[in-house]
């Protein structure tokens, strides 16, 4: 009852600041929350006539022919295999271009690069497939032209795509990226860089026994960050990059492409939410599982 | 001191090695992020049979403007395209602010009970969802909002990221400011709008520019909902139909061409893509400070 009755002195005194979060608290219920009811449709044969609560229940038959066919299998191997590429690839790009950043001594030169890196981050995936498009097409592509007769034909050649998407990655997030790991060098004290001077080390020692163990946190974190997404595709990169091309899929296909496609062109509802539904439980326990972790290691930066 | 300062002279060898390796790698890197750009920009300046014979290129062998030509012969798609996202970017980046500003500020109040219990209720959202399927059946057939451009606006206008970055913002103005406001009597609401808002500037041009890059570059809430009953679509969405369809290439532009087969393809495809991107990569050195702020204050907890 006391408890009571102070929560009520709560929500009369702070009427104004919860006000103020109102808004935000309505927007994240009517496109969040309110959805997630409907993942029931996953469990329903479908019609769009009926609705997702007029539908045929059919328990679990949609997950059971995922399983079977093997479709979830590679969709998940694509979409993890991709992941660990991007994160271990990536975050050392990142932060060797913020080590070599952090030794460049002309200030202005360091800005310009700095900021020529990062641009192609705020540019949309649909403009980044047109410059894959203008660099690889068969027939008039840049690098194709470069590279002659031997061009292969990368756009029916599945293997290449690996290679590909992982080099756009690269070439969209490390200026990004690199921003985190350089404002982590900038943290170190300049006494020790001094002090190692001093003490006669030169760049490279510097870089090995100062730098690298400073940034060790920071990597850290980041990639147990990276780990709670594991199963998370980057959609906008891959469906605008691959498109509808079927001939890519075994080498291109990850989660997200699969449902936007069945849902979209197959009109495959509850196949596409079964998929969805999957990906949402595994992400969630995964994120659960990370965020222990990072309590343990580094109880700061734990989630919640 | 003196010993320093004479330290510094002298480099090593092995010092200078690195220092040069450093400007080379940069520079490389630099050139493999810009290129690109300019390579689209060089395609978009010269003829379809031009590009047949020898190839996109970054210096155009035949200048020609011929894609410019036909685009400003029948503008109305790309003016509509444009005031649509210039509109939605205006609208959703003014009322997104206020909210994860409000919203931002009140999750950064110290004494404010209801903080955690808020802060999570967002957060959850990020780290479990219904998934695409739900959200789309939802957003057509409760909402009814297929072929509304509110369709578009309204995912995009707040994101649990913003809020936390404004959160983490509004955590550095001192709590003293919203005391001596409390002591003048003002209420909570003005406290936050005459006192905070304008000590939240940088934030707010951060958050600001991050939502106004995300209209600006949408294209995926468009494709699920804008169906062509919709005559002007975003830009970007505008920009992925004429790259991937034929048709809309011919609806676009069409106009001032009797045939489709006259029509430059793949120049009209580059042209495109510099019109729609230019706005962004010009704005882009008077604003990526305020990114690189951002990232910084938000980088970890992001």
């Amino acid at each position: 009852m006391k408890k009571l009755a102070r929560l009520g002195k709560d929500f009369w005194s702070y009427r104004a600041l919860l006000l103020m979060c109102v808004p935000a608290v309505l927007f994240f219920f009517a496109f969040c929350y309110a959805p997630m009811p409907g993942v029931y449709v996953a469990a329903t044969k479908f019609n769009y006539a009926d609705g997702i609560f007029g539908s045929e229940f059919v328990g679990f038959d949609n997950f059971k022919f995922l399983f079977q066919s093997g479709q979830l299998a590679l969709l998940l191997r694509n979409t993890v295999l991709y992941n660990i590429v991007f994160i271990v690839l990536g975050n050392i790009v990142q932060m060797s271009v913020a080590i070599l950043l952090n030794e460049v001594r002309l200030a202005k030169f360091r800005k310009v690069s700095q900021s020529i890196m990062f641009l192609p981050y705020f540019i949309s995936d649909v403009l980044v497939a047109l410059i894959v498009y203008n660099l690889l097409n068969y027939d008039f592509g840049f690098i194709s032209n470069i590279v002659g007769a031997n061009m292969p034909k990368v756009y029916s050649l599945p293997g290449a795509w690996p290679l590909i998407i992982t080099l756009v990655f690269i070439w969209k997030n490390t200026g990004y990226g690199s921003i985190v790991y350089f404002a982590a060098i900038m943290g170190i004290g300049s006494e020790i860089m001094e002090a190692a001077k001093v003490d006669g080390a030169n760049g490279l020692q510097r870089i090995r026994y100062i730098t690298l163990p400073c940034l060790k946190p920071t990597f850290i974190i980041l990639l147990l960050f990276a780990l709670g997404g594991i199963v998370r595709g980057n959609f906008g990169m891959f469906y605008n990059l691959v498109g509808l091309n079927s001939m890519l899929f075994g080498a291109t296909d990850i989660i997200e492409t699969y449902v936007y496609r069945s849902m979209m062109n197959n009109f495959n509802f509850a196949q596409s939410s079964a998929v969805g539904l999957f990906q949402s439980a595994v992400g969630f326990a995964i994120v659960l599982t990370v965020n222990q972790i990072i309590k343990k290691v580094e109880p700061d930066y734990a989630l919640f | 001191m003196v010993n320093i300062k004479h330290n510094r002279i002298r480099i090593e060898p092995g010092d200078m090695a690195i220092r040069s390796f450093t400007y080379v790698a940069m520079t490389a890197a630099s050139l493999f992020c810009v290129l690109p750009f300019l390579l689209i920009l060089g395609s978009s300046f010269t003829t379809d049979e031009a590009i047949r014979r020898t190839g996109f290129a970054l210096i155009p062998k035949i200048f020609s403007t011929q894609a410019y030509e036909i685009i400003l012969k029948s503008p109305d798609m790309l003016i509509g395209a444009y005031t649509v996202t210039i509109l939605m970017t205006a609208a959703g980046t003014t009322v997104g602010l206020f909210i994860i500003a409000m919203t931002g500020y009140a999750l950064a109040r110290k004494d404010f009970p209801f903080r955690n219990a808020i802060s999570f209720y967002i957060y959850f959202t990020s780290l479990f969802s219904a998934g695409l399927v739900p959200f789309y059946l939802l957003m057509v057939q409760t909402y009814k909002l297929r072929d509304s451009y509110l369709a578009v606006l309204f995912p995009l206008m707040i994101s649990p990221w913003l809020i936390i970055l404004m959160k983490n913002f509004a955590r550095a103005t001192p709590f003293e400011i919203t005391e001596s406001g409390k002591v003048d009597g003002a209420t909570d609401f003005q406290i936050f709008l005459r006192l905070i808002l304008p000590m939240l500037t940088p934030a707010l041009a951060t958050v600001g520019l991050f939502l106004a890059i995300s209209y600006w570059n949408e294209w995926y809430y468009s494709s699920l909902f804008l169906g062509s009953s919709v005559k002007y679509k975003p830009l970007q969405f505008q920009l992925y139909q004429v790259i991937n369809k034929i048709e809309a290439l011919r609806n676009s532009y069409a106009g001032s061409v009797v045939r489709v087969a006259e029509l430059p393809g793949e120049t009209l495809k580059m042209a495109t893509a510099v019109i729609a991107t230019g706005p962004i990569i010009l704005a882009y050195p008077f604003v990526q400070k305020y990114f690189v702020a951002g990232i910084t204050v938000g980088a970890v907890k992001g």
